[in-house]
């Protein structure tokens, strides 16, 4: 599939900010699902700082921008041909090693009732089978409510809420595989959303599960799939904060007003 | 239990103290008395002071210092000195492994939940070598003596280990003091150290950096107890001290802010944790980072010394398995020995542990500063008990050591002369180089009896002489 | 040098000034205070606490304008950030910070200040008469500052304290000018000119400045001789011609070291050209109180300047 997409965050600032600093994630990953057709990403008055891949694989770049200035944009464009690899992903370069996505973070700490979801799973032999159960346990204990959660609730609290979004459907499950010695982490990226709207899910979030044999492969427990074609993938980590796609600071006393669109449509040509 | 006296065997004075001997003697009580506080007003007009970690009060508190040296001959110290640089190649192996492949894990040799899920291993950092392929710059081992040429490594301190101040000080002082001493003992200098510091700093400058390095060593701040240490070496090194606030990152390089603009900067030898380095990529909350640090320190434009996740080759459960890493990437036998140690967090070390309680000494995994440990022959029934509860809370918190004999030397104490425990710590230096001045800090247990010689439980420090072939 | 510790040497010296200054107004409080007056003895703290511009924050705290209270608030209190308690613990923090910017004995300065410092604050106030306060604070400014001028090295960071001194002592005159502007208002018509003179004498004895102003100026004590002597002779150490020639040296200085020029010079060049075109007689045409508060004002905006240009590290 083609997949286009327009992503725009906008900053601003109700004092003019002596100076920026960001750190994007915003490149699609280079693995066999998808391909990048064409891709830029402009920082309203910023320099482009060093750019690398980090050991997770992704394409990492730092931008600053020299103050004062109250609003900042940050604009993706791009096209990107994907394919359905079943959510396996394939041909992808990494170096860190899989063990190091056992920790727990504050986000996705294994407490509450985290112990009891991840133990549906016990006495599974077959990972692939406990990866997919454990995916289905966490669409089921925890209702799609857009606004239920915050940017900083944990994988416990969302649980007990009983209600959340993509963030939350992640960090439990990346909790409750940890919690089962399953390698997961937090994936960020962009979803063409469904007929049946779901549109504010274009900015998308998932998990990864480590499978031996397979690799590492794609969980959404919020659309209760595996990623497809239909999936961009950008970065990962091992909560949503290590993975967001754009991270950043600002030099000032002031608040920050956040503003994003995000559209994902798909083309023939 | 036996304790080597590194001065007297029997009546017979040891032949690296002979020269001691006579100056010992020739002091009179009133002389001691006037040159001790001599060397109180010279440390307190320098201002070395050291914070008591966690007690608040004088922030100004003085180290105590002791004048009575401690003295190494030029053999054992060569043996000293062979060991340390092999230790401290192995463990930038080590790191370098790591946070690449990952051989010694796959080989089998270390556990790979002891490295990967170790709270030090950086994530950030894998796959990536910093320059010239070092990631701790400045290693400290920490050594004690049990006997003529019984010498164990206690731990290494690969991230930031602090005290070379105090080394420096105190020879400094003692030349001031007692010049006759130096001009009748042939002892090694170790005023070089900070000329070898900015070397090793300047040899491991990134790829992008032109010209000659820009050095700086970021501090968080004066509050901070070791404050006095990192204006020091800056001064000395002739670089500048800086804050967090005082870096800030602008297109693919880190600058200082100074009163003639933005200035280039090459090489932090940072003095904060890891956790602190970056709100960006650690702590979000931290105030004492600089944001952005980290992609500019990975894509090549700034050197961090040491490396962030440093810290996972001195983890004192990664310590027992430091001889294997010397045999794996040396293919050495390890020139200075471990401590036997018992990791609780395997099932039959923890039986023994517990059994053996009252014998040792344990510690926690990731403590410091001789806080959170116990020692066993030194503690009363009811703290053992204590202790034995917390430890099988988290029984994979802690290990444990026999407790050792530590050597003692003499030390002016207010009777006269009188033998205390002590250590030893030396700062090797790695760059395109392996350096390491002869000498290092000598900290001493001033409680008669302790063994415990950090300097926020009563330690003090003593000059360390090497002498010369 | 990093801007911080510019920004740190610059406020070593104001905060050490800023104490002298208010051991100066303590002097003269104490003074005016010993004057008799019809109703007996005359209260001037009130216009002394005016002057410091922290009248609002001492009646918050204190009841009365007793005398204790005011040695209180502007020589012990920690919550009042310009006591000189607070002043001589800053300035030394502040030179703890950049301890090896400082000679051994400008540190030594410093820091014995804040050792006696602390012994003064040990000691019951009944032991402490105003004076020996007062006389102590002078005594450890004018060791700091001679402990600079013998022993620091002619750099930028030398320019940078001489700088902090300079603005700091040219606010501090001309605050301390307008304490008679206060003093003298509310009883402009009733007091003769022999009172006025009586509080002139005093301000110059407070200032240490007596003498010297007989030997310049001799003769009968006039207002406009005062004006002149406190505001245009550059013979005078406090006068406010004397602060601005030495920002504008410090401030030239700088400017040929960084091969740059800032906002800072070029402020600093029109306060100087404003002074050397000025006369007492103009001044009091323009009245004292205006050309005074004018005059902060531009010290104000100076100083702003200087922050900009080399201290704020944003250039």
């Amino acid at each position: 599939m083609l997949l286009l997409i327009d992503h725009l965050t906008r900053y601003r600032y109700d004092a003019p900010v002596r100076g920026v600093v960001q750190s994007h994630r915003l490149t699609p990953s280079l693995h066999e699902g998808q391909q990048v057709i064409d891709w830029q990403v402009t920082v309203t008055g910023g320099i482009a700082g060093g750019s690398f891949r980090d050991g997770a694989g992704d394409v990492v770049q730092g931008w600053s921008v020299k103050g004062p200035v109250s609003e900042i944009e940050v604009r993706v464009r791009g096209k990107v041909a994907t394919t359905d690899t079943a959510g396996v992903l394939r041909g992808h370069r990494e170096s860190v090693a899989v063990e190091a996505y056992l920790r727990d973070t504050s986000l996705t700490e294994a407490s509450g009732g985290l112990g009891t979801l991840a133990r549906v799973v016990e006495g599974e032999e077959n990972r692939l089978a406990a990866c997919h159960a454990l995916s289905r346990a966490v669409s089921e204990a925890v209702t799609y409510v857009p606004g239920a959660t915050a940017s900083h609730t944990t994988a416990a609290e969302a649980l007990e809420a009983g209600e959340g979004v993509c963030q939350d459907h992640a960090h439990i499950l990346c909790a409750v595989a940890r919690a089962n010695m399953i390698p997961a982490r937090y994936v960020s990226g962009y979803l063409l959303a469904d007929a049946e709207g779901k549109a504010h899910q274009a900015a998308h979030a998932w998990a990864e599960l480590f499978i031996p044999g397979l690799g590492w492969v794609g969980f959404d427990p919020a659309n209760e799939c595996c990623p497809d074609d239909r999936y961009v993938r950008l970065g990962s980590g091992l909560d949503a904060r290590e993975a967001a796609p754009i991270r950043g600071s600002a030099r000032s006393t002031g608040a920050e007003t956040l503003d994003v669109t995000v559209a994902v449509l798909a083309t023939q040509q | 239990m036996p304790q080597f006296n590194e001065m007297y065997q029997g009546d017979q004075t040891r032949p690296p103290y002979a020269g001691l001997e006579a100056w010992m003697k020739a002091m009179p009580a009133d002389l001691r008395i006037q040159k001790q506080a001599e060397a109180e007003a010279l440390f307190r007009r320098i201002g070395i002071t050291f914070a008591v970690y966690g007690e608040g009060g004088d922030p100004d508190r003085l180290i105590p210092f002791d004048m009575f040296p401690r003295v190494f001959t030029h053999s054992e110290w060569a043996k000293l000195d062979r060991g340390i640089k092999q230790r401290a190649r192995a463990l930038n192996a080590f790191l370098t492994d790591v946070y690449g492949r990952g051989e010694i894990i796959r080989a089998g040799r270390i556990p790979a939940n002891l490295v990967y899920q170790n709270e030090a291993y950086e994530r950030a950092v894998a796959g990536f070598v910093p320059p010239k392929g070092v990631y701790s710059h400045i290693v400290g081992i920490d050594i004690v003596r049990t006997g003529p040429t019984d010498f164990f490594v206690l731990e290494d301190n690969c991230r930031t280990p602090s005290g070379v101040s105090y080394m420096l000080e105190s020879r400094e002082m003692m030349m001031r003091m007692f010049p006759d001493l130096f001009r009748e003992n042939r002892i090694e200098p170790v005023d070089r150290y900070h000329e070898a510091l900015r070397r090793t700093l300047m040899s491991v400058a990134p790829a992008k950096c032109q010209g000659e390095p820009t050095v700086v060593i970021l501090t968080p701040g004066h509050f901070n107890s070791a404050y006095y240490e990192h204006s020091f070496l800056a001064d000395l090194m002739g670089v500048e001290l800086v804050e967090g606030a005082d870096l800030f990152v602008d297109g693919e390089f880190v600058y200082m802010r100074t009163t003639e603009g933005p200035k280039r900067v090459d090489v932090i030898y940072r003095r904060i944790d890891d956790a602190f380095l970056d709100p960006l990529c650690f702590r979000p909350d931290s105030m004492l980072g600089v944001p952005g640090l980290m992609d500019v320190y990975r894509s090549g434009g700034v050197s961090i010394c040491s490396a962030p996740g440093a810290g996972v080759a001195d983890d004192k459960a990664v310590y027992t398995y430091v001889p294997e890493m010397i045999r794996f990437y040396l293919g050495e036998e390890p020139i200075l020995q471990n401590v036997p140690t018992w990791k609780c967090a395997g099932e039959e070390d923890l039986k023994y542990v517990l059994d053996k309680l009252p014998e040792l000494v344990v510690k926690e995994v990731h403590g410091s500063g001789g806080y959170g440990m116990l020692v066993g022959p030194k503690s009363s029934k009811e703290e053992i008990e204590t202790f034995r509860h917390k430890i099988l809370k988290d029984p994979s918190n802690y290990i444990a050591q026999p407790t050792l004999s530590l050597s003692t030397t003499p030390t002016f104490v207010e009777e006269g002369v009188a033998p205390r425990h002590v250590d030893l710590r030396p700062y090797c230096l790695v760059g395109e180089r392996i350096e390491l001045v002869p000498g290092g800090l000598t900290r001493v247990a001033l409680r008669e009896g302790s063994l415990v010689v950090n300097s926020s439980q009563g330690g003090g420090v003593k000059d360390t002489w090497v002498l010369a072939e | 040098m990093l801007s911080r510790t510019a920004d740190n040497l610059y406020w070593i010296a104001r905060y050490m000034e800023r104490a002298e200054t208010l051991a100066r107004l303590l002097e003269v409080g104490a003074r005016m205070s010993l004057l008799p007056t019809a109703q007996g003895f005359r209260n001037e703290w009130e216009s002394i606490l005016n002057a410091t511009g922290q009248i609002g924050a001492f009646q918050k705290k204190y009841d009365s304008f007793a005398q204790r209270n005011i040695e209180s608030f502007l020589f012990f209190d920690r919550d009042n950030p310009s006591s000189i308690a607070s002043c001589i613990t800053a300035a030394r923090e502040n030179g703890r910070i950049v301890r090896t910017a400082l000679t051994g004995q400008v540190w030594d300065a410093l820091n014995t200040a804040f050792q006696e410092l602390r012994q003064i604050e040990r000691t019951p106030r009944s032991q402490l008469e105003l004076s020996r306060l007062t006389d102590w604070t002078t005594k450890h400014t004018a060791m700091l500052r001679g402990a600079i001028d013998a022993t620091l090295l002619r750099n930028d960071g030398y320019d940078f304290l001489n700088l902090g001194f300079a603005l700091e002592r040219a606010d501090a005159t001309a605050r301390i000018i307008d304490v008679k502007y206060y003093v003298l208002l509310p009883r402009a018509g009733v007091i003769g000119a022999g009172a006025e003179n009586d509080q002139w004498s005093m301000l110059l004895r407070a200032l240490n400045l007596n003498r010297a102003f007989h030997w310049a100026y001799g003769g009968e004590l006039t207002a406009q001789k005062i004006a002149h002597f406190l505001i245009l002779n550059p013979a005078c150490p406090r006068a406010l011609m004397t602060c601005g020639q030495e920002i504008d040296t410090a401030l030239t200085h700088l400017a040929k070291l960084y091969g740059r020029e800032t906002e800072a010079q070029h402020l600093a060049q029109g306060l100087l050209q404003g002074l050397n075109a000025s006369s007492p007689e103009a001044i009091f045409d323009e009245g004292l109180h205006d050309f005074l508060t004018r005059f902060i004002r531009e010290i104000a905006a100076l100083a702003g300047a200087v922050h900009d240009s080399y201290l704020s590290g944003d250039m």
